[in-house]
């Protein structure tokens, strides 16, 4: 099985809520209940779920920065999920994150030339510069911004320089957390096409998280639709875009807002009529929802989805 | 600024009652006292009215006049000369005791922020049990053990000031450690030194100095309390606390030998403890974008 870059089985992750009580334990969240799934060396996966869904855990988990409660996590065939941070560092070389929040993931009090060579130092890496330089101009940055501070840059420019920073020990594995869900609609596209062309050029692995849509579609072949915990519905954008089958990805679908239709200069009534009728379609799958929801209380598992659209990881793999 | 952090901005509650002016002035202020007491403490390295070891029995207890500004005290020393040369243990102690407290202080303070949250824990209440133990108590032990000096009580007061920069420093660092530049750093493959000394520190350095502000403004009051009680400055070093102690029983003869050293200390404190609140508003991120 040399095409699969992350391989993630029946991965747990319990959190411990503080404790109110000095008599009782803390009462235990369930962030990941059992989460499987395989992501082919070249492929573009995308992970979607509202908030508070164990996506980011999730991405943590992969990336090596949290350990799952119980299951198993292989990145290039090498087991994780039980190795400490110092023994990580070859994962460091081989996956790289950008993060959410332009702002706060680039420390304020450091040059972007620093920032961006950060992992290569990291790794023993010096006199980076003229890498640093090449980075900025791959991500379409001025080479004079590598002595500028990041608070000097807008919200999509600072996206760049992290998408800069995680290319920099040149990964093989590029793992997004919601990289433009912070930014204005009009730069999201820019963004995303950038990572798109990335992506393409050095013929990354990509895994991509976002509450949105839309935008997994603009950038991804294969989706993972997760839900409290769980991975409800897994298989190629189109068709779980199309034709969801689970109601919670039903849900997603019609909630979510046109990035397209907004590009494609729609005018504010349209895009607001438009809203309104995805408001009525996602309130009648909810009340849909409802019922599924009370049907699975005998059966604990989701509304299992139909073969064609699954790729269920094989559970004897070794 | 860019337009997604002014629309952040503008849901913020409105920056606490001063103004970006208010604390222009209480920094204006506050520095100014500061640097007043810094260059009287300079200059009497080369010059000073009088030389304050010179015993002049002919002239004690004067009065204010022309010669001697603030009059002599009982050994017909100039009072002038002994607050300037007196400044200089002031600031000579501030500046030990608050190095002393920031040097072992601040990592401490970042040590129990990085390591596992249990650890930290017991780092913070070994840390409560010196904060809890009096800094007087402290003094007169290392007084007995080591004897009377200046640097006695510097140890004293910079022993019994770590506490509070641990503390500090170690809810700042614990942010620090939240941010996600810091996971940034941990997934560039960085060690938990180098993240410790490239982004926690100077990312918490504001805290420090308005921390390091408040704490002269503290030491300045102990040095002054243990040189009264005949814990700090040795007879023959001229020191504020020192001349309250021996202006002490002419207090209805010549009240004003307690009144100036007095003023001195308050002033004194008074200016730290401003430029402390100054800078610590200079620093908050809601008033930034008016800078």
């Amino acid at each position: 099985m040399t095409d699969v870059a992350i391989s993630v089985r029946d991965v747990v992750r319990d959190y411990r809520r503080p404790r109110t009580s000095l008599t009782k334990p803390g009462s235990v969240v369930h962030a990941l209940r059992g989460v499987s799934f395989d992501v082919a060396r070249g492929q573009r996966f995308g992970i979607v779920g509202e908030s508070g869904c164990g996506k980011s855990t999730l991405l943590r988990i992969i990336a090596g920065l949290d350990q799952p409660t119980s299951g198993s996590v292989q990145v290039g065939g090498v087991e994780i999920s039980r190795l400490p941070e110092r023994r990580l560092r070859f994962l460091r070389a081989q996956l790289q994150l950008v993060f959410q929040d332009p702002m706060g993931s680039l420390d304020p009090r450091m040059r972007v030339r620093d920032i961006i060579a950060e992992p290569l130092v990291a790794q023993g890496h010096r006199d980076n510069i003229s890498r640093v330089h090449e980075l900025l101009d791959a991500v379409g940055l001025q080479p004079e911004a590598a002595d500028r501070f990041p608070h000097q840059f807008s919200g999509g420019q600072r996206q760049r320089i992290s998408i800069a920073r995680a290319l920099a020990p040149d990964p093989r594995i590029l793992v997004a957390d919601e990289p433009v869900s912070a930014l204005d609609v009009s730069v999201r596209a820019q963004v995303l096409n950038l990572l798109d062309e990335l992506v393409q050029r050095l013929s990354l692995t990509l895994v991509f998280v976002s509450h949105d849509l839309s935008v997994v579609r603009h950038v991804c072949d294969t989706v993972a639709v997760m839900s409290r915990g769980e991975i409800v519905e897994m298989g190629p954008i189109g068709d779980v875009y199309d034709t969801p089958a689970h109601p919670y990805s039903r849900q997603l679908v019609a909630a979510a807002p046109r990035l397209q239709a907004a590009l494609a200069g729609r005018t504010a009534a349209v895009l607001a009529a438009e809203t309104l009728a995805a408001r009525a379609l996602s309130s009648n799958a909810s009340s849909r929802n409802a019922v599924s929801r009370n049907a699975a209380d005998s059966d604990p598992k989701p509304t299992p989805p139909t073969p064609e659209q699954t790729t269920p990881p094989p559970k004897d793999a070794p | 600024m860019n337009r997604l952090s002014r629309g952040a901005e503008a849901v913020m509650p409105p920056p606490g009652r001063r103004s970006r002016a208010g604390v222009e002035a209480t920094l204006l202020v506050g520095g100014g006292i500061v640097a007043a007491i810094t260059v009287l403490a300079l200059v009497s390295l080369v010059w000073t009215p009088y030389d304050v070891g010179e015993i002049n029995a002919t002239e004690r207890l004067a009065t204010s006049s022309a010669r001697h500004w603030l009059g002599t005290d009982k050994f017909g020393r100039d009072v002038v000369s002994l607050l300037m040369v007196g400044s200089r243990t002031t600031l000579l102690v501030g500046l030990v005791s608050v190095g002393v407290a920031a040097v072992i202080g601040v990592p401490l303070g970042i040590l129990a922020a990085m390591v596992p949250k249990w650890w930290g824990e017991v780092l913070m209440r070994a840390n409560d049990l010196l904060l809890a133990f009096p800094a007087l108590l402290l003094a007169i032990m290392l007084t007995a053990v080591h004897g009377q000096g200046v640097v006695t009580a510097m140890i004293a007061i910079g022993i019994s000031s770590i506490p509070s920069f641990a503390r500090v420093v170690r809810s700042g660092a614990i942010g620090v450690m939240k941010t996600e530049y810091v996971v940034a750093a941990r997934a560039a493959g960085r060690r938990p030194i180098a993240i410790a000394l490239r982004h926690v520190l100077p990312n918490v350095g504001s805290l420090v100095i308005v921390q390091a502000s408040v704490s002269f403004a503290i030491a300045v009051l102990a040095e002054a309390a243990l040189s009264y009680l005949g814990l700090g400055a040795p007879p023959g070093t001229p020191s504020w606390g020192r001349m309250l102690q021996e202006g002490q029983e002419l207090l209805f003869v010549a009240p004003r030998l307690e009144v100036f050293p007095g003023v001195a200390i308050a002033l004194a404190v008074l200016g730290f403890n401003l430029l402390g609140d100054g800078l610590r508003d200079h620093f908050d991120p809601r008033l930034e974008d008016r800078r």
